[in-house]
């Protein structure tokens, strides 16, 4: 059951807490998100977004890593949605939240 | 992977559950191991679990989890839990916390032992002594206080049934006394010894309806502290679990003789012949071996699941509990209501409405003793 999240702001640092792994799959091709007794694909776009998050960028700068990654890609709101999603799920927290 | 021949794709593995040892100093009611489990005590070597390990991650095994029995009980769990997290598993620890000490979390820690989820000790008796908060209490609580202190969340499974349940208040008090993270109220499902003693274990609607109250209460109250699940024995729905995910879909079981099931349960069907890790690659057990095979996909279906819209979803419940309930592991999980054995779920669950029920046999607890007379009958 997601717990509701609130506004995400560009100021905000996430990270993926200790009890989430990302790792790549060779069996799958793909990245996924292990955290308790589950797990998660990523695609291509969740995997870039995830490789981001590491508990030093701040939300608007994954957006402008992103942003020079895929030049002329307006992925803000994608980004932001993504960000939001993975933290009611609780794939990601907010440092001092 | 794309087998010659077959209709559906049959993918990894994902979730690999080891059942190291039938040994468990518990004797808990509703054990879901078999009530044979003394005709398979005959344990592996630590070599064996971890070719067993690398074999499966090789096709594709992610998760890991380490069950039993009580896995403490093996001295070699430190060094299969680094070897499956050398091979790049998440590892988790399916436990009741008994034998637990400060070195031998440590080390599982060190050894990089992802999760932990502690199960409530449950016998009538040290229900009894939990809740008027004696030295049960005390040892479960130096359990969980070493749990957190090497940074794991206490994750508490708590399995409801009749004999329990009405105590329901005293239990959430004591979770949160325990500080837990995570609560699982697990109604039990009937397998194994919860099976054999169904009639004194599955709750009236009542009381299941009083226990949700409760829960949601506790929920208003704990918010965010504690996260609540709350699972509903499935006697009490009209449509089945999609069971594993589907037979051999991506659940791998080893149970502690070597033998290899799709779940943990299938060993009681018959006419299955289940592979054994000694005579058969992981590989071929799971992609070729005929027990792997038998209900995949959908073609073994009868009716009403053969043309029913929702077999995509729930795969026709569960076989094994269409076996226990109706004979037959190839009929439709009697749980639906579509099935027309369904009237079986429903006896029980009449029978369990009245105040007092008069089972058949008395509650039998697990252990070897009673394992064994049951064994011979």
């Amino acid at each position: 059951m997601p717990q509701t999240t609130a506004e995400l702001a560009p100021g905000d640092v996430p990270f993926i807490p200790a009890r989430c792994r990302m790792q790549w799959e060779p069996a799958q091709q793909s990245y996924v998100l292990l955290f308790p007794e589950g797990m998660v694909k990523l695609s291509e776009t969740a995997a870039e977004i995830m490789k981001r998050v590491d508990g030093a960028n701040t939300v608007d700068a994954i957006v402008r890593s992103l942003e020079q990654a895929y030049p002329g890609a307006d992925l803000r709101a994608d980004v932001v949605e993504f960000l939001k999603t993975s933290h009611a799920r609780g794939w990601i927290k907010i440092q001092g939240k | 992977m794309q087998e010659a021949g077959s209709k559906s794709r049959v993918s990894s593995p994902l979730w690999l559950l080891l059942e190291l040892t039938y040994r468990c100093p518990l004797h808990c009611v509703y054990c879901s191991n078999p009530v044979n489990y003394t005709r398979h005590m005959n344990e592996l070597s630590t070599e064996t679990w971890m070719r067993v390990m690398r074999e499966a991650r090789e096709i594709g095994a992610a998760q890991l989890g380490f069950s039993g029995g009580e896995p403490l009980m093996r001295d070699d769990l430190e060094v299969l839990v680094k070897e499956a997290r050398s091979l790049g598993f998440y590892t988790n620890l399916i436990t009741s916390g008994v034998g637990l000490n400060e070195k031998r979390i440590a080390t599982l820690r060190e050894n990089g032992l992802d999760h932990i989820q502690l199960s409530f000790q449950d016998s009538t008796r040290e229900l009894n002594d939990f809740l008027s908060h004696t030295k049960t209490f005390e040892l479960k609580l130096n359990i969980a206080r070493m749990v957190k202190r090497q940074g794991y969340p206490i994750v508490l499974n708590v399995v409801l049934h009749r004999q329990n349940i009405d105590h329901i208040e005293q239990i959430l008090d004591m979770a949160e006394r325990l500080e837990v993270d995570y609560l699982e109220l697990a109604n039990t499902q009937y397998y194994g010894w919860a099976f054999l003693n169904r009639e004194h274990l599955l709750p009236s609607r009542e009381q299941i309806a009083r226990a949700e109250e409760a829960t949601a209460r506790f929920r208003e109250r704990v918010r965010e502290r504690i996260r609540v699940f709350f699972v509903v024995p499935d006697y009490y729905e009209e449509r089945p679990k999609p069971c594993m995910n589907g037979w051999g879909a991506v659940f791998l079981a080893i149970g502690a003789d070597g033998v290899a099931l799709p779940c943990h349960q299938a060993r009681m069907l018959p006419g299955i012949d289940f592979p054994h890790v000694d005579k058969a690659s992981i590989r071929w057990i799971w992609y070729e071996s005929p027990a792997f095979n038998r209900f995949r996909g959908f073609d073994w279906m009868g009716e009403p699941c053969r043309s029913c819209p929702e077999r995509f979803k729930d795969f026709g419940g569960c076989r094994c509990q269409a076996f226990l309930v109706t004979g037959d592991p190839a009929n439709t999980d009697p749980v639906c209501s579509l099935s027309p054995m369904h009237y079986k779920i429903l006896k029980a669950v009449e029978r369990a409405q009245r105040q007092t029920p008069r089972p058949e046999r008395p509650l039998m607890f697990r252990d070897d003793r009673n394992s064994r007379e049951l064994s011979s009958r």
